[in-house]
């Protein structure tokens, strides 16, 4: 039986109107604490708002209940320091001066070699690595990963992701993640919830290498109004 | 012989008022400036200084100290371009390009034409005690308030979802950030002219910039660059009895090219 202290998240008819637009319509799902979310669905679906809703940074309706004192870190998709003159550890400082090189440790990154470069001339595995030190650095209970390997290559794909499940057991630290990847997705989390403005299903990640999921996932919104579709 | 050493020491003072109000200005300009070349608004930056002269104008119409009504006038059209950015949804750039020529255009109707050099220009000749400490006290306070919200801005242009998760009011910065750049920029106008104050604002921290590799690095040396390009100016200005506001370019341009070399001669050091 589910104990309700299991749980670190709980969204119940969540809906988010931008502009007289629909972008997302009546989701419902669950986070247990310790277990990676992978959030899954097309472009335009709504995966990214789902996170800002999370985040309470844009209005919506329902319920996003987090467990009491829960700390997030979120890593977002993108970011602008092309040109900005500034070092890693002045950004990594930003959020916390007192715990740097712990963090960077805990990504695999050298502090020696990398605190004073700039944060515009490091490769896209090292920026990611960086982006999630900077997550981790007030360690968080939850992190919120957009897009994980957005600009990485093939190799340091896979060790960004071996590395979120590696932090994600030593510190105990709940997991939610936007990825595209259906490889990814089955291997590194444990639930998915795949999005087309509706929620179109819930459950085990495992559950994903039914082929029959994937039309579900990939096809048009289901939008209804009532549990996850089963799949046989 | 005493009301010619009296004119010295007139003179002498004036030169030292204008020197502390160069100085002041240049520094509070230069860091307030490295972030609106990091916002990639150095445009915006400079043609906000041209807004000022309709108050000039006013001020020197009826008497009242310029800085007040060039300052009211910034803030204003700050505030005004700021709304219509909301509402129109037009970019920044754009609006300030309207309301600039707008302000230019009303300032040189109404302005009286022997103190139009002045204003366009700028004088070193009439700057007086009270004009020097409403500089030191205005540059003080910019630049402190300006520290308390440099971080979260820097943070807001790296990633806006980042800044408003950790709890930086990113929306409430940036008219603060405007309002200390009018501030700075009418103290600036007194040294420089209004067509020229601009400078102040972006080149120093071009020049700083192109060889910095950090933040700290970046902003303390656009704030000494914008210090040392109003001093020289200000001084060659007395010593060539020529209007101070071209020559402060001048010296910042030399600061400009100098800052280049280096870096073209050490490009992997930045």
């Amino acid at each position: 039986m589910d104990n309700p202290d299991d749980y670190i998240l709980r969204v119940s008819n969540l809906s988010v109107t931008i502009q007289d637009q629909i972008i997302l319509d009546n989701i419902n799902f669950e986070v247990k604490k310790g277990t990676t979310l992978a959030i899954m669905g097309p472009n335009g679906a709504g995966k990214t708002v789902l996170f800002r809703a999370l985040l309470n940074l844009v209005p919506y309706s329902g319920k996003i209940e987090w467990r009491d004192k829960i700390k997030t870190g979120y890593v977002p998709q993108n970011l602008s320091a092309g040109d900005i003159p500034i070092s890693v550890k002045e950004f990594l400082s930003f959020k916390d001066a007192s715990n740097i090189e712990n963090s960077l440790s805990a990504v695999g990154l050298d502090s020696k070699n990398i605190l004073d470069k700039r944060l515009g001339v490091l490769s896209g595995g090292q920026l990611r690595r960086v982006l999630i030190a900077w997550a981790i650095i007030d360690k968080p209970d939850v992190l919120l990963f957009d897009e994980p390997t957005t600009g990485v290559d093939l190799d340091s794909e896979e060790s960004i992701y071996m590395m979120l499940r590696d932090l994600s057991k030593k510190y105990g630290i709940t997991v939610i993640i936007i990825s595209h990847d259906v490889h990814i997705v089955t291997e590194y989390s444990d639930y998915m919830l795949a999005l087309n403005k509706c929620m179109n299903f819930f459950g085990e990640s495992k559950e994903l290498k039914n082929p029959s999921l994937q039309t579900i996932i990939y096809g048009e919104p289901v939008c209804r109004h009532e549990p996850s579709p089963t799949v046989d | 012989m005493n009301q010619a050493q009296r004119l010295i020491d007139l003179m002498l003072e004036t030169l030292i008022f204008s020197l502390i109000v160069g100085i002041s200005v240049g520094v509070a300009a230069g860091y307030l400036g490295s972030l609106m070349v990091l916002e990639k608004m150095a445009l915006v930056g400079d043609a906000l200084s041209h807004v000022a002269l309709p108050g000039l104008a006013l001020g020197i119409l009826y008497g009242f100290n310029p800085f007040f009504g060039a300052f009211a006038f910034l803030f204003a059209s700050a505030v005004l371009i700021w709304q219509l950015g909301r509402i129109t949804k037009l970019s920044f750039e754009t609006l300030v390009g309207a309301v600039f020529t707008l302000s230019l255009a009303i300032g040189i109707l109404i302005i009286p034409e022997p103190e139009l050099l002045e204003a366009l220009f700028g004088d070193i000749t009439t700057v007086s005690l009270m004009d020097t400490i409403i500089a030191i006290v205005v540059s003080i306070v910019a630049i402190l308030l300006t520290r308390t919200i440099y971080k979260g801005i820097v943070l807001g242009m790296i990633s806006e979802e980042l800044a408003i998760s950790k709890g930086v009011k990113v929306a409430r910065m940036n008219p603060l950030y405007l309002l200390l750049v009018s501030m700075t920029v009418a103290i600036g106008i007194k040294i420089t002219g209004t067509l020229l104050v601009g400078f102040l604002v972006v080149t120093p921290a071009a020049a700083a910039k192109t060889i910095s590799s950090n933040l700290s690095r970046y902003s303390m040396l656009s704030s000494i660059f914008g210090g040392v390009s109003a001093f020289s100016g200000v001084l060659l200005s007395s010593y060539l009895n020529l209007h101070p506001g071209p020559l402060v370019v001048l010296a910042g341009i030399v600061i400009f090219f100098t800052a280049v070399l280096i870096r073209w001669t050490k490009p992997s050091s930045f």
